[in-house]
Formats: C-alpha cells, structure tokens, sequence
C-alpha cells in the first residue's frame, strides 16, 4: 500500500484517512441511487447546483455529483480545482460579528462588533474579540471562538518562545506566518476540519513599524491599510477602500471605522456594549502600548462623531 | 596555546584569534581561521576543542541563515548572542559543546557590539574581550590601553601590542594571528601577522 511505503510519520493520519475514504466510497455509491437527502448541507449558489432532473431519480449531472462528493473531504480538490470545506469555512465566518482594522500615522485600530445574544449573557471579560498575543501584537477575531482560542494560544506561546530563544519581541509577520502555517495544515492533513476564523492581526516591530494582517481559514494572509472582516465584510471593505487616506492619525482611524461599522451593521444604532475598540501605538517612552477603550469613553467617542442617533437625541 | 581576543572601538568592532592548529604537543597547521564570518555583519571568534569549535559555529551560521532566507530580515547581533547561548545552555546539560565565543557585531541604528559567550552559557555584553591562555595577557593589556571609541588605527596598534605580550610572555606562543573587523560596511578580514608560514606541501 502507499502509506506503506511513505517513511514519514504522518502514516497513521494517512492510514485512518484512507479508511475513511473507503467507508465514504460505499456511501457515496449508496447515494446515487437514493433521492435527495435533505440533510446535506446546501452550497452557496456560486458552487453548480443540483439538476432538478437529478430528484426525479433521473441520472445526476456528472458535475454536480462531483462538487458533493468532495464537499465533505476537507483535503481534497474536487475537478474544477477547489476545497469546498475551506470556502464553508470562510462562510461562516461572513455571518460571525464584523471586525475592522485601519493602520494609521502613528498606530493600528482595530474596532469589533459583539453580538449581543440575550440580554442575559453575562460577558465575563471586557474584550470578547480582542486578544493581545504579545506586548507589541494584537488581534481581532471573527468566526468560531472555540476554534479561535486554539489558535491565538498557539500564537501567544510562539511569541514567547520567540523572546525566550532571542531576547527580542517577535516580528509581527513572523507571528501571522507561523499560524497561518497552522491553519494551512487543517487544509492539507485528512480527517480534521479547517479553522473556522479569520483574524485581524495589529502590531508593531523594529523592522516595519505599524502593520495590519488579515489571515483566513485556508491559512492565507496579507498585510493591509485597512481591512475587514466578518459580516458584510465586502460592504466595510468597499468603504474603507473609498475613505481611507494614508496620513491618518489613530483618531480619524477611529472615526472612519465607527462610521463604516455604524452602516454595515444590521442593528440600527451602535451602542458601546455592541462594539470594541482597541489601538496598538508606541509611547513616548518608546514602549510599546495596546490599550482597550473603556466603554464609557467609547460611548463618548460614538456621541463625539455623531453615529449613535439614539443617544444624541436622548440628550 | 589558544588566543582569541577582540573589542569594540568608534563605529567598529574587531576579533583577533590566533591561528594555530595543535593537538597536545603538536602543531598541525599554523594557518587555521577561527574567526567564522557569520553573515554581512557579523563575526564569530572562538576557541576550544577544534571539532566542537568548526561543528558549532558551523551550525550557529546555517541557523543564522535560515533566518535571514524564512524572514528576509536578518538577526539582530544581540539576538544572536543570545540564540547562540540558547544553544550553549541546551546542550550544557546534555552533550555539551566545548567552544568559548565572542561574537561581534554592527547593526544599523545600534552600532558596533561585542559579546562574551562560553561554553557553560555565559553571556555578556562587553567592550573587550578574550579567551584561551593569551587572555592572561591580552586582558591586562586592554584593561592598560583601552578606552572607548577608540580609531581604527588605535585599535590594531593595540592588537599588535597584545600579540607582541603574548609571543614574549607566553610559553608555546602561537606564531600567526588573523585580524577580522566588522563596521557599516560589513564583516571582513583586516589583516594577518604572520612569523612563520606554513612550508608547502610538495607535489606527491
């Protein structure tokens, strides 16, 4: 067999992953000839769609009876060259609260919506999408938090053993680089689904100064001016790309992703209990300083330029 | 008897080392370069057990180069050092190496830098340094005439008077010594002092 012969250690993935595409041949067999089954997930209508001749147990498409059958294998290109369970992943995470990070002059924004699910929750800590990895690193979230918590411990100890081996912060691309090739692993090894989240990464380094990444689930990132993700995603990025201007102060920063969040969000009036704000700048020390917006301030920010209608008209 | 020696002066530093190969009463080669150029701005003088030596540095430079092609910006000297002394003390309670190290440096926006790093894992940020037999006079000698940004000039003279302590003071005085310096312009070799070469080897 092949994974006889493969030296490398990866052989017992290979082997239980085998197994599986076994057990998922017969099934697939059994399909075939059984009508729809409602509980396959359906595709975004970007993917080819199931012939309606294909209910009336008429012969089914042939391309369509490919794109289902690698719909289930995460590390598989189905023919027309894709990895459907990475593109699932990357819808989820259109529908996880949106985050916006702008880079300016003299720092890096990165602003978040919190889905307020029931009036009960409790929050138990003051940032649910913000996480600082390391003194000069921090990021935002969207997609699923179990998964994301996986991701940003890995990041957090790779960032200490980092300073352990060098003395020195970790360059911030290095950080990005190093999860994404985490991330990248769940698209290539069988049998395990890819990460569900994409990240807004904020820093500071020695090198680059102010940076801003994006990372997504199929282990891709780029660095931005400013970027979005999460809901409306493409909305916000639109937006930004018209209003953005390169000799923004952390301030104006702030007011444009307010303003661009205040639009792309489906609730009517941003609150500071639906949002969250947190800036990476260096001190006149030199130190570098990430610093979470307390919400009374927040609130004042809102008020200050005008997006939270219900308040000023409270008022 | 082992001489490696080297301190920092005005917007450079410099590592000497003496070139003798030798195994307990006999010399093998008088012309052994232990003064490793670790990358464009970076020298790597050490001393020690020969295969140790070669095999350390040797493995201290590849890893140094694999940084600069993952990341495409180079370590810092001060990461290096302390790189390097990671590695030292990883071993130390294992399968130590038996190198003593002293590691010179120029970065932008910092400058030149020396450290002192040997073999039981110390490091040190240092103006001068030195290790082996001829650090007994090599030592001395620096505390007497070093001062901080020193010329160029300044410095070799103060090479050659250390070399010239260690051929008349030390028992078993190595002959031939090399020269390496590191500035903005990069890590190079300056110059050698050489009182005896090595005969040719004739046609077999």
């Amino acid at each position: 067999m092949l994974c006889r012969s493969d030296p490398i250690t990866l052989r017992l993935v290979f082997d239980a992953f085998l197994g599986v595409q076994v057990a998922l041949g017969f099934s697939f067999c059994y399909y075939i000839f059984l009508p729809d089954l409602p509980s396959l997930p359906r595709r975004p209508s970007a993917l080819p769609s199931r012939s309606v001749a294909g209910r009336r147990n008429e012969p089914i498409l042939a391309q369509s009876r490919m794109s289902r059958r690698y719909d289930s294998r995460t590390t598989i290109f189905s023919p027309e060259g894709r990895l459907y369970q990475v593109e699932y992943a990357m819808e989820a995470i259109g529908n996880a609260g949106a985050a916006i990070g702008i880079l300016a002059r003299d720092g890096v924004i990165l602003v978040g919506e919190k889905k307020v699910t029931s009036k009960l929750l409790q929050t138990s800590r003051s940032t649910e999408k913000m996480y600082k990895i390391d003194d000069h690193l921090a990021c935002a979230v969207a997609g699923i938090m179990s998964d994301a918590n996986i991701l940003i411990n890995t990041a957090r100890v790779q960032a200490q053993r980092y300073t352990f081996a060098y003395q020195e912060p970790m360059p911030v691309e290095q950080l990005v680089q190093s999860l994404c090739d985490t991330k990248q692993g769940y698209t290539q090894f069988g049998g395990l689904r890819p990460f569900g989240v994409s990240f807004l990464f904020a820093g500071w380094d020695k090198n680059y100064g102010f940076q801003l990444y994006m990372s997504d689930p199929s282990g891709n990132y780029s660095g931005w001016k400013a970027a979005a993700i999460g809901a409306n995603n493409q909305a916000a990025q639109s937006m930004l790309k018209q209003d953005y201007k390169d000799d923004f102060t952390r301030e104006e920063a702030v007011q444009l992703a307010l303003k661009v969040l205040s639009k792309t969000m489906d609730s009517t009036s941003l609150t500071s209990e639906k949002l969250e704000l947190a800036e990476i700048f260096v001190e006149p020390s030199g130190d570098v300083k990430y610093q979470v917006c307390k919400p009374e301030l927040l609130e004042k920010l809102l008020v200050k330029h005008g997006v939270t209608q219900a308040a000023t008209e409270s008022t | 008897m082992e001489c490696v020696f080297g301190l920092v002066g005005d917007g450079f530093a410099l590592v000497a080392a003496d070139t003798s190969a030798v195994h307990s009463i006999l010399v093998h080669k008088s012309n052994e370069d232990k003064v490793m150029i670790l990358d464009s701005h970076k020298l790597l003088g050490a001393s020690g057990e020969a295969g140790d030596r070669v095999q350390f540095t040797e493995y201290i430079q590849k890893n140094v180069h694999l940084y600069e092609f993952r990341n495409g910006i180079p370590l810092t000297t001060a990461a290096t050092a302390n790189f390097t002394r990671g590695e030292l003390a990883l071993a130390l309670r294992k399968n130590p190496y038996f190198v003593n190290i002293l590691l010179a440096g120029y970065d932008k926006n910092i400058g030149p830098s020396l450290y002192y790093i040997d073999y039981i894992a110390t490091l040190h940020k240092v103006d001068k340094g030195a290790f082996g037999y001829g650090s007994y006079f090599t030592l001395s000698m620096m505390d007497r005439h070093y001062k901080s940004g020193m010329s160029l000039e300044e410095a070799i003279d103060l090479v050659d008077k250390c070399i010239i302590e260690i051929r008349s003071r030390l028992v078993v005085a190595p002959p031939n010594f090399v020269i390496k310096i590191v500035d903005k312009d990069g890590a190079r070799e300056y110059a050698w002092r050489e009182s005896i070469k090595d005969a040719g080897v004739s046609a077999a």
